[in-house]
């Protein structure tokens, strides 16, 4: 009720749309003739193949199309345990992206506030992975995370680690690896919303004699919420569906995600029902996530 | 203001600037409607564009050649930029190829040009480099045109073995081009005693630094082997969940670190697996690197026998050059320039011969040119029916974790 209010006052308080005239919906033709190509057409399809029944005695491959809603409860039956992981790691890298990026993100943006070249240095390092492939930076990882590598090498003389403990082919790799590969989605839009932080509201609260960390927690961290919610998003829905890393830094068995048994089941065996039903379940599952998320945190602060 | 336009202002001369200025802006509105309506027309050929190309190369020697191989699967020069034996037939010839590294696996590469397959229409390559199993599903489906043997003399040459395969009798649609072993490969490092069995694999004094292939016919084979079973025979259903068992098992415990299909040559190098299932040429490849620290062996009880062939697709336009293409590349010193590169088994009768002179030591390598004794060692995993396939398949990568 109170939300709905206050987002019914923030409607009231904006200046009336601007009445479009044909000019302006032709303008529009471009964005709805993409979307309907390229999003609404390979949705219908993908809902019409996670019905699809195989032919009988066909070739691999070969589907008809059905309306055989069996194909859900047997994916799920089969497959359940690679969907919860997906969402367990993707939450996991995102909570730690979170705590890694909020500081390397403030301080970008309020620390180096004024000094405009050392900000644009950070910015730049904060991006500078993006000049290079996705997949060769994972590969990377496997090198750093390596057995005969420093990390484990450290980790082990710390007793961190067993002596013949290892870090790749672990859920920890995957979790690391998603980490560092949507950092930069989380730091970025942290960044443009500390940006704007006005430090006379900090000072004020120190006047109010308020402690470093209430401070944070009252003024700080609500006025980047548009920030973290942007950043949390960006980080959680890339993640939940990425298969790179699961594949190249996981193991065979307990680290297997999602994305990896939709690619196996399309590309490998041809079984388009199932790896269509694991899709739908994974936009759905997503949206509903998401929705109730943003709804918690508050839509009206995003813009 | 919302509709209709604007009144033309009052001033005769700034009327005739406003209307001009819209003229031009109409003008150049519809040229690029017209620019939105050609690409609609091209996303709505997408589905059909290979046909249209197949009409335009209708007339045979237009374009060039187009084959889709591996990569590093045919030889090259110093500086990797050109591939001395194609550029040799090219002048020859006179056909000119369009060489493309466009293979990187069987399954992904069959789920791109399936459809296309499925409509008969071209795909927008003359010659495709694919394995046993998969040759075998394009000739079942009638994807590959026949081959007019008489204008390919030099096939004669084919090594007695791969003459005769149960996918294509008499080889009408295909012709081999390399051919490799699945065997045991290990870290000499680590291992110095080496190993003799795949069962070796499993001691656990090696656990979470052995790896087997994601390959399902390779992994299986030998471990049905290891069984006492043979993978080219008539196994039954319970001989091969017994191998899977195997598998199962030791992922399980985690004796397996991973399942990989060609990464697992990176492992190897990185210390991460000291003993593997893996493939002859690689490990020969990977110890120019790393001077001969890895050895294979084909494990006691036997190892698998696997082949790319060269095939056509039904709707090339370019078959009778693709012929030429392939008595060319049966030619046994050809061969044996391309085998010096690849490592992998040439299947030209008469290389051997003509390697000598190339390279006497390549010539004597039994993973290049390998002894009767070695192929009595080697079996070639049976073809699968389409249920077969989807069973033991569906069933593997469901263990592997996918």
């Amino acid at each position: 009720m109170l939300r709905r209010s206050r987002a019914g006052t923030a409607l009231a308080g904006q200046p009336p749309a601007p009445a479009g005239g044909r000019g302006a919906r032709r303008l529009l033709v471009p964005g709805v003739l993409y979307l309907g190509v390229f999003f609404v057409l390979p949705v219908g399809t993908l809902l019409a193949t996670s019905l699809y029944a195989p032919v009988p005695g066909g070739e691999l491959g070969q589907y008809t199309p059905a309306l055989r809603w069996q194909n859900y409860p047997e994916a799920l039956g089969a497959f359940w345990p690679q969907l919860v992981r997906s969402f367990a790691f993707a939450g996991a890298a995102t909570v730690v992206a979170l705590v890694v990026g909020y500081p390397m993100a403030y301080v970008i943006a309020v620390r180096a506030r004024g000094r405009r070249t050392l900000q644009g240095l950070l910015v730049v390092l904060v991006v500078a992975p993006f000049f290079t492939s996705f997949i060769l930076r994972t590969i990377a990882w496997k090198q750093i995370l390596a057995d005969g590598g420093a990390v484990v090498g450290a980790l082990r003389w710390l007793h961190v680690l067993p002596p013949d403990g290892r870090v790749s082919a672990t859920s920890a790799a995957v979790v690391v690896g998603l980490t560092y590969s949507f950092l930069p989605f989380m730091v970025l839009p942290l960044f443009a919303a500390l940006e704007r932080l006005d430090p006379r509201l900090l000072e004020a609260g120190a006047d109010l004699y308020a402690a470093p960390a209430t401070t944070f927690r009252r003024v700080t961290l609500p006025l980047s919420m548009p920030g973290v919610v942007a950043g949390t998003l960006l980080t959680f829905i890339p993640a939940v569906g990425d298969y790179v890393n699961s594949s190249l830094l996981g193991n065979s068995t307990t680290t297997v995600m999602i994305g990896q048994v939709v690619d196996a089941r399309f590309f490998r065996l041809l079984d388009y029902p199932t790896a269509a039903v694991l899709s739908v379940v994974l936009m759905v599952t997503i949206l509903v996530l998401v929705t109730a998320y943003v709804r918690r945190a508050g839509t009206e602060d995003l813009v | 203001m919302s509709s209709g336009r604007r009144e033309l202002p009052g001033d005769p001369r700034v009327r005739e600037l406003v209307r001009q200025a819209r003229g031009v802006s109409r003008r150049r509105f519809l040229a690029g409607a017209a620019g939105t309506a050609g690409a609609g027309a091209l996303l709505a050929a997408c589905g059909t564009a290979g046909s249209t190309r197949a009409e335009d190369g209708g007339g045979g020697a237009g374009g060039p050649l187009r084959w889709a191989n591996w990569t590093q699967y045919l030889d090259q020069d110093e500086s990797g930029t050109s591939f001395p034996t194609l550029a040799a037939f090219e002048e020859r010839s006179g056909i000119a190829v369009d060489y493309a590294e466009d293979v990187e696996d069987n399954d992904s590469f069959y789920g791109k040009v399936s459809r296309q397959l499925e409509n008969g229409q071209d795909i927008g390559y003359d010659v495709v480099t694919l394995t046993d199993w998969m040759t075998a599903r394009w000739i079942r489906q009638e994807y590959a045109a026949e081959l007019d043997r008489s204008r390919i003399p030099n096939a004669d040459n084919i090594l007695p073995n791969l003459a005769a395969v149960d996918f294509d009798d008499g080889r009408r649609f295909s012709l081999t081009w390399q051919s490799g072993f699945a065997g045991i490969a290990w870290d000499t490092q680590a291992i110095p005693d080496g190993l003799r069995s795949v069962s070796d694999l499993w001691d656990p004094q090696y656990k979470g630094r052995v790896e087997v292939l994601s390959e399902m016919r390779d992994t299986i084979g030998l471990i049905m082997l290891e069984n006492g079973t043979d993978p080219a025979g008539d196994w039954s259903t319970d001989d091969w969940f017994d191998a899977l068992d195997v598998v199962q098992r030791h992922l399980d415990d985690g004796q397996i670190r991973q399942v990989r299909g060609n990464s697992y040559v990176q492992d190897l190098a990185s210390g991460d697996a000291v003993a593997c299932i893996a493939w002859s040429g690689d490990i020969t490849s990977l110890n120019y690197e790393y001077d001969g620290r890895f050895a294979f062996a084909i494990p006691d009880a036997g190892g698998t026998l696997w082949s790319d062939n060269l095939m056509v697709p039904r709707a090339s336009p370019r078959r009778a050059q693709a012929e030429e293409l392939f008595d060319y590349y049966y030619d046994p010193q050809v061969a044996a320039e391309v085998a010096a590169w690849v490592n992998y088994i040439t299947p030209v009768q008469g290389a051997q011969e003509a390697m000598a002179s190339i390279d006497p030591e390549l010539a004597e390598d039994p993973m290049i040119f390998p002894t009767e004794e070695i192929l009595s060692q080697v079996r070639v995993f049976r073809t699968l029916t389409p249920a077969e396939e989807e069973r033991y398949n569906g069933q593997f990568l469901t263990a592997i974790g996918a």
